[in-house]
This record gives C-alpha cells, structure tokens and sequence, in this order.
C-alpha cells in the first residue's frame, strides 16, 4: 500500500455523526425507539416532534386535531421531555432537534430534563434547528411574526455561546428550500442570506462583547452557526454546491464579521438527504436515490458532512417504520465502514471539473445574494423568495411531467411487478395508533392538575413582561427555562407570547407565481373552463388549502397556481385551517369545487371532519384530496364523501386539472360533452 | 331559493343570506340575471322605504402598500363591541377584488388568506371575486353586491387593487373612498397632482412605524392636497396608521370614515351611482348601437334622471330598454 499522503490519509478519518429522523406517539414509545437506534450503532439523535409542538399548542388545542404523536413525538412540558430521554446520558449525547417557532422552549425543556439527570447545561451538545425564515418561505411551522421570531433567535445566540457553549443554536436550512424545487443556486443563496439576516441580529444583540479569552464573542458565534442542507440525486452539482457554500461561508466569516480563527470559518453542515424526488411508483428505486445523494456529502473530503440522517425508501408512502429506518442506517454504516471513501485526502482537489461547476454555482449564487439584499435583506425578502421558490418547482414540475426530466419508475420505465414491500396489511408503513391522542390530552390534564398552579401563573407572567420589553437586554431564555421549570405547557408558553408578538399568516407565493407558458394542453384545459363557465353562470371557482397543522404547502400551491393557469378563480387559502375554516370560506366564497391537501397523516381524522363541517353549513360541493394517502385509506376517504383522491403518483398536475373540472361538470349536471 | 326571498332576507338583515345573495348577484346564466333582477327589487329604496343603510366604503391602493394589514386592523376596531366611542360592534362584508390573469383569464384570490378574522365570526363576510376583463378594477357583479348587502351589513368595504385609474370606478360605487399608500410612494403624489387621480375622500398612509418617511409622505399629501384647494370642511383628510402591534391610528381612521358618512348627501349619491351602473350595464348589453337607439348618451342620462329615484339599478336598464324598443 502506498504511504503517499498526498493519495493516502495516514489515519482513515472518522465517520460522521450517524442520526435517523424519529418519534411518534408518546415520549415513552420514542424513548424506546431511541434507545433501540442507539443499539444499532446509531451515534447522535435526531429529534422528530410533531407538528403541534413544532407550531406550540397543547394536544387538546383544535388546531391539534389528528395530529397528535403523528409525524413526531408530542412533547408538552419537561415531564414529556424527562420521559423522552429516560436512560439516555445526556452529558454524552449530541441531539439535533427539528424545532423552530417553539425552539427556545424545547431547548429549556432539554436543559430543564438534564437538571434532572444532574447534567449542568454547560456540558450539553446538540442542536436546535430554529430556522425561522425557512419555515415563512418552505415548512410552515411558524408561530410568531418575522421580527420577535428574529428576536427570539437573537436571545438563543446569545444565551447558548454563554452558557450552553456547545450547542449549535441555529441549524441554517437550505435542505427545505430544495424540497420546495429550489435550484443549487437558489438553495445556497437563499441561505446564505438567511445566515447573513440571522448573524445581523445577533451581531446587534451581543454588540460588542468579548468572551472569556478576551476576543471578540462575535467569533464564538460564526463558529456556532451550522447549516443543515439537502442533497439531490444530481451527485455531483450537489457535491460542487456544498464546496461552493464553504468558500462563501469562509468569506462571510472574514469579510462581513470580521471572523479570522480558521477554526471558526469552517462550513460544518448536517443532512437530510432529497425526499422531493423519492417517488411512491416502485418505492424501492428510492434506495438507490438515497444511497446516490448520500455519496454528494460524503465523497469530497472537503466538503463533507458532519452529521447525516437518511430519509426512508417509503416516505411517499407514508410514516416509515423503524425497520425502513434501520435499512437507511445501514447504508451510512456501510458507506462508512465498508467503503472507502473514509481513506483519502480530497478526491476533487485539482479537478477541473469540479472546480468549474463550484465557479457557476458561485457566480450564480453571488448574483441572486444580491437581488435579495437589495431586498433589504433575507426577512424583507421573504415574499420574493417564495414566489421564486413556487416559480423553481412549478418549472420542475412542467419538466417532469413533460419527460424532459427523467424519474425512472414514474414517468419512465413505469412497467413494474407487484412490489413485496408494500404487500403486509398496512402497505409497508408506519400507522400511529389514533388512541395516543386521546391518551396524551388526559396525561396533559394529570400534568395541569397536579402541578403548583401559581407558579407556573408567576412564570409565564415574567414571560410576558420580558416579551412586552421590546428594547431591553433581558433574554427571553431565562423566563423561558423558569417556565419549564415550573412546569408549563409548550402551548402555554406558545400563548403567552402569541399575545404579546400578536399572530402572523406567511406570504403563499402564489399570487406572483409567473404564469405557464401556453401550450397545447393548457389551451385546451381554458378551453374546458371556459364551457364550464358559460353552463355554471360564473368562472369555475376553487377553494385550495391544507386543514391541520401540516405547513408543507408545495402541493397545494402547484393545484393553486396550475388552477389558475387554466383559467379557474383560485381562493388559496394556504395553511393551518380548521374544518370550520375551511367550511365558512366554501360557504363565503361560493366555490364550485374544494381541494385539500394532507402530508402529515391526519387524513383520516381531518378531511371526515372537514365533510362533516361542510354538511353542516349547508355547502354541497365536491371535495377532492392530495397528499400522502395510502392506498388502504383512499376508499374510506371516498366513503367519507370525498369525490376524488390524489397521490404522489399522479404527478401530471394538467390531469388533475381535466378530472377536477369534469367532478364539477358532473355535480352540476353540465353534460359531459359541454 | 328565488332571489325574491333572499332579498327579501337581506331586507329583514338576515346575514346568511349573503353568499347565496352573491352566488346570483355574480352570475351571467340567463336564469340567474332573471332572479338577481327580482333579487334587487327587493333592496331597492323603494322597497327599504329609504336608501340602505349600511356605509359603502371603498379602500383601494397599490400592491405592497399595506391594505390587507390595514383592513384585518379595522375589522378588528368595527367588531370590538367597545369600539371607537363605545359604539356597537358593526357587521362588515369585503368585497376583495382582485386582478385576473390577461392570459388565462384566471385569478387567484389571496385576501382570505392576507386578512385576519375570527372566521367563526358570524358578523364577518369575505367574498372574493376576479376582476375579470373589467377595465376600471370592479369584477361583475360587484356594484349590485355592493348595493345590496348594504341592505344587511353595517359596513360594506370595496377593496381592490391599483392606483391611478383603478378608484374611478370604486368612487362611482362607494359612498367612502379611501386610498391607502405607503410612506414614500411619489406616484400617488403625481397622480393627485396631475388630476389622474380623482381626490379620495380619505387618504391612509400606511407603516406610520416607519417614523420621519411617514410623516413626510402625510406632510407631501397633505400638501398636495390643500394646493388642489381642497380644505376646509368635508376636505380629504390624511391619516397615518400602524396597522401591526401595537396599532395606531386606526380609531382616528375609523372616525374620518364616520365623519365622510355623515356629511354625505347620501340620497344623492346613491342615486348618481345606479343611474351610472344603469348606463353602463345598458352600454356593455346593446352597445353604441342601444345608446344611438335611445338618443346618445346624454338623452340616456336626461332619461334616468326623470325615473323615480327609488329604483334600483335593474329597473333603470328596463325604462332605457324600454326606450330603445320604442
């Protein structure tokens, strides 16, 4: 073998951080989960809550309706959090933790359950994903309006670098941008300009501090800052994206911060890997697309991740099992420890090639940094981002559905066998038990009772007051882990604040969404419209939102914006309905048709009770639904009432639209050759 | 149900009479103009025994300037009970209009999603409707709707999109025009001044968070206004509002509003506006051609302004039918 240490590392490097993105039910049934995965040689947890927590309100809130333990675990105050981390040492772990709005309060819950196990927060590692702007532009779980969102960061900064020194308070995500169809150079300069909004703040916050050794604190900050990125199937432009996303960290750092120890200008990332382009035809072809994207963080040594969670073969199924995640965590350990790709120095050093790719990637991501400060920054530019984003994945969309993107299985080579994996009862995926949330509103009433009342009054009363002072140098993180203390609920701290920052509805993007070229299809959808209309009296009106508490919007705004394209009136309602909601507006707006889309799994308790709703208002309209349905769910949703139901597999958006408006022609009694 | 009844329920201030109301109100199907017809007989002066009630208020303003924020504040301010000067809480029904895509035709209608209101709140109507290939920013429709929801709702707001030519005709509709920009906006300036932009009763310049730039832009308006020889009583007043927490503003907004209302010669401006909506539905029906047959424009209107004023609009286009047949 060859000591050269130009081909050759001396030492083979060590494997990254191993996670899986889990939890569902209750804390308990993930604490056992965790702690099997760790079993398996998983290194790190990655924290999945579910969308109530994430969005702050307690079980028994409406809004949390058929979410409930559904695409995470719920955790409702520091017993919840205790009970999730029983057995686990939590001086030793490192814990990333999918948790944005609500993430001040989920990190002192953390801090408050380590107290317990007599862990100081000093010792704590991990991670707190609190990516306000990416949940305005690409994942909705928002809370608060941008500026106390931005505030609330702020304080986390500032508070971790002091007192909680390895912790990562902000994973920056550009992994989001990419499942809303941003292209790699969307994906890096919108993050990046999310990372320079996020650093302004807290630059404004700790002023001009010094840490312990007497340097400027702003550097222990940079060097807190993380990303959390995306990898397509497109390896090698992906791999080329991240080396270009380190040059561009590395001359922030220096450049816009001042930052100069190397140790801090060093672009260290986590990732998910692609779920947009897993496909639910011939769901096993997206192992191969996983085990691909996973070679574009791990390849380039310099660029390479530090941490890496997989997603699942059947994620456009449905909730993957533990055994799907075991399979994706099998094939990190077997890129890590049986390959070797942990051996060499950067295997892209000096390829012209690759350097190539990261100049147009950088040329590129320069040009749209600056659209986006002329903005007046990542905040002010939110709206123009997510129109560009809508715009990015409506194109892609169009491709795909024109064949010019191939997807093997979906829109090419489609003949297939029976697949084994989905032929057990359930389909092959995870079905949460929809007692769990009757289970976890009474556990929350045993919490509520038996808790000192007064105290937790007293707390979230200080809560408020620090809120309410806007311009002080009080940090809402001291109030915040007070409350956990004293046992608080995740909706009450949520409320607390909600009632002082007041409430806030994301721009949906759809409005500035550039209309589609006309072509031939198109044409003859307008044409099927403009029948329709002359026979209804009025334009074919359709009412598109998603009900719950799920803030993936992609599908619905696509349904939206093609609606429109096809010469419909559109209501776009966006996200976070309640079925009374979306019952009053069919109801208002006098819609002829109603679309819902649901990528959560509370389908089974929402879209019956959304009909339900419906009924009772009198609307007698047909409802179609999108999402992620499995196929054993689709005839009872029919039963239910529901005209049609769409799934990932039906990817040609056009279809969609003729089926849409001969449901209405039907109800209508419009013959069908009208 | 026939449009007889549903006006007959507006009449009686049934609310949820509304979106059924408008449901026949927007359609161009021949039985439904038939129903809409018997529909507005039955809110029309005549039938009132006097004009609607409600305040027809049209807010209008470019995009970006801040409107959606500023009506979720002043439905707020109309439904808090203990409202400005303890007044009752008011019903309110939106009109939003919004453009339509010149290329397909379609529209998407994004002001449910941008205002905020309890949508359990019964007293609360959003409708949202395309402009459709209207010049002058009104969807089809939406005068009639406007006319007789008034009927019902305490507070019937207009609101679309645009300014220069687009408040032309909202003003025509409107008992209330207000015009809302942000601080900054030199056009809206250029237009008051070059006479593009017909005076609003109201100006709203919003963000007044923003501090210096809103004053100033409230001072440049202000201004532009008086040189216009606009002062005095009844002259259009400039308010500068913070719609985001904590709001300001907006209870002075809400009394100017108030104050336009009550010094309004309401009879007559409700009467100018169904003679112009009986025009201009005669002229889209039959054309110059139907107007040359009643004698041209002018004669058209020396026609309905001898009808009896109690007529509603519908009835207007039946006396200069009438006419043309003759």
């Amino acid at each position: 073998m060859s000591s050269d240490p130009t081909v050759r590392l001396a030492e083979r490097d060590r494997a990254w951080m191993m996670r899986t993105y889990a939890g569902h039910s209750t804390a308990k049934a993930s604490n056992e989960l965790y702690r099997r995965n760790l079993a398996k040689g998983q290194t790190g947890l990655s924290i999945a809550f579910d969308l109530p927590t994430q969005t702050g309100y307690d079980p028994d809130d409406e809004l949390a309706r058929g979410e409930v333990g559904k695409v995470g675990v719920p955790v409702s105050h520091r017993g919840d959090m205790e009970a999730l981390m029983v057995g686990i040492p939590l001086g030793e772990m490192n814990t990333s933790m999918t948790i944005n709005a609500t993430a001040a309060w989920l990190l002192a819950l953390y801090v408050v359950a380590a107290e317990e196990q007599g862990v100081a927060q000093e010792q704590l590692q991990g991670t707190t994903q609190n990516d306000i702007i990416k949940e305005f532009l690409a994942r909705g779980t928002y809370a608060f309006p941008p500026a106390p969102s931005m505030r609330l960061i702020a304080d986390m900064i500032a508070y971790t670098v002091e007192h909680i020194p390895k912790w990562n308070p902000i994973n920056v995500c550009s992994y989001h941008l990419q499942e809303a169809g941003a292209t790699p150079v969307q994906e890096i300069a919108y993050s990046m300009s999310n990372a320079i909004a996020v650093l302004d703040a807290a630059r404004e916050r700790i002023g001009s501090a010094r840490n312990a050794r007497g340097e400027p604190l702003m550097g222990d900050v940079f060097g807190r800052i993380s990303f959390f990125v995306n990898a397509g199937v497109r390896f090698i432009e992906e791999h080329a994206k991240l080396r270009a996303m380190g040059i561009l960290w590395e001359e922030l750092g220096r450049e816009r911060y001042g930052v100069e120890d190397e140790r801090y200008l060093r672009f260290r990332y986590g990732v998910q890997v692609n779920s947009l382009g897993l496909t639910e035809a011939q769901p096993e072809n997206n192992v191969q697309r996983i085990v691909l994207e996973a070679l574009a963080v791990t390849l380039g040594r310099n660029a390479r991740a530090r941490a890496i969670q997989l997603p699942a073969w059947n994620e456009a199924l449905g909730l993957p099992r533990p055994w799907d995640q075991q399979w994706s965590l099998r094939i990190q350990q077997v890129l890590a420890y049986e390959t070797d790709v942990l051996e060499y120095p950067d295997i892209f050093e000096g390829s012209k090639v690759m350097d190539g790719l990261v100049q147009e990637l950088l040329d590129g991501a320069r040009a749209e940094m600056a659209v986006v400060a002329e903005h007046g920054g990542a905040v002010e530019a939110v709206p123009y981002m997510k129109a560009a984003l809508v715009d990015s994945h409506r194109q892609r969309i169009g491709r795909i559905e024109a064949g010019e993107q191939v997807v093997v299985g979906q829109n090419r080579f489609v003949e297939t066998e029976p697949s084994p994996l989905t032929a057990d009862a359930e389909g092959g995926i995870l079905v949460v038990d929809r007692a769990v949330e009757a289970e976890q509103i009474e556990a929350l009433g045993a919490w509520r009772a038996a808790r000192d009342q007064g105290a937790v009054d007293e707390a979230l009363a200080e809560l408020a007051r620090v809120a309410r002072e806007e311009d002080s140098q009080e940090n809402l993180m001291v109030p915040t882990i007070a409350a956990a203390r004293a046992g608080a609920t995740t909706g009450e701290w949520a409320r607390t604040l909600r009632e002082v920052f007041g409430s806030y509805r994301a721009p949906t993007g759809v409005g500035e969404a550039t209309a589609a070229p006309a072509d031939h299809e198109l044409a003859e959808l307008r044409e099927q419209v403009a029948r329709l209309e002359e026979a209804l009296g009025r334009r074919p009106k359709i009412l598109v939102g998603k009900p719950g508490l799920d803030g993936h919007s992609n599908g619905a705004e696509q349904i939206a914006v093609r609606a429109r394209d096809a010469g419909m009136d559109v209501v776009y309602e966006g996200i976070r309905l309640t079925p009374a909601q979306i019952a009053a507006s069919a109801l208002q707006e006098g819609v002829h048709v109603i679309g819902l889309s649901i990528l959560s799994g509370s389908h089974r308790e929402l879209i019956p009770a959304v009909m339900e709703e419906l009924r009772h208002a009198g609307v007698d309209v047909p409802v179609i639904v999108g999402g992620i349905i499995p196929e054993q769910d689709v005839e009872p949703l029919k039963q239910a009432g529901v005209a049609a139901v769409y799934t990932p597999k039906d990817f040609e958006i056009t279809r969609i639209m003729r089926d849409i408006l001969e449901i209405v022609g039907r109800h209508n009694g419009v013959p069908a050759s009208v | 149900m026939s449009g007889a009844e549903l006006g007959k329920r507006l009449r009686d201030g049934d609310l949820a009479a509304a979106p059924a109301v408008l449901n026949i109100l927007e359609s161009r199907a021949p039985g439904d103009l038939e129903q809409a017809k018997a529909l507005l007989h039955e809110v029309s002066p005549a039938a009132l025994g006097g004009e609607a009630q409600g305040h027809i208020i049209g807010v209008t303003g470019p995009p970006g300037a801040g409107k959606s924020t500023l009506l979720s504040a002043l439905l707020r301010a109309w439904r808090a009970a203990d409202g400005a000067a303890g007044a009752r809480a008011r019903t309110v029904a939106m009109l939003a209009v919004d453009p339509s895509s010149k290329r397909s035709g379609g529209s998407l209608l994004g002001d449910r999603a941008r205002i905020d209101f309890d949508p359990s709140d019964r007293g609360v109507l959003i409708r949202s409707t395309a402009a459709g290939n209207r010049l002058g920013g009104l969807a089809p429709g939406t005068r009639a709707a406007a006319q007789a929801l008034a009927a019902a709702f305490d507070v019937v707001v207009i609101e679309t999109v645009g300014v220069g030519q687009a408040e032309t005709e909202v003003a025509d509709v409107a008992d209330t025009v207000a015009v809302v920009v942000q601080p900054g906006s030199g056009d809206v300036l250029q237009f008051l001044k070059a006479g593009i932009m017909e005076t609003p009763d109201v100006l709203v310049v919003t963000k007044a968070d923003l501090g210096k730039l809103a004053l100033h832009t409230r001072r440049d308006l202000s201004a532009a206004l008086r040189s216009l020889g606009a002062s005095g009583p009844g002259a259009t007043r400039v308010i500068a509002v913070s719609s985001l927490p904590p709001a300001e503003g907006i209870e002075e907004l809400v009394s100017a509003l108030d104050e336009h209302r009550a010094t309004l010669d309401l009879a007559q401006r409700r009467l100018r506006t169904r003679r112009a909506s009986a025009l201009l539905e005669f002229a889209s029906e039959h054309g110059e051609q139907g107007l040359r047959a009643v004698g041209g424009r002018r004669e058209a209107e020396r026609l309905l302004e001898g009808q009896d004023p109690g007529l509603d609009a519908p009835a207007l286009v039946a006396a200069l039918e009438k006419r043309m047949a003759a």
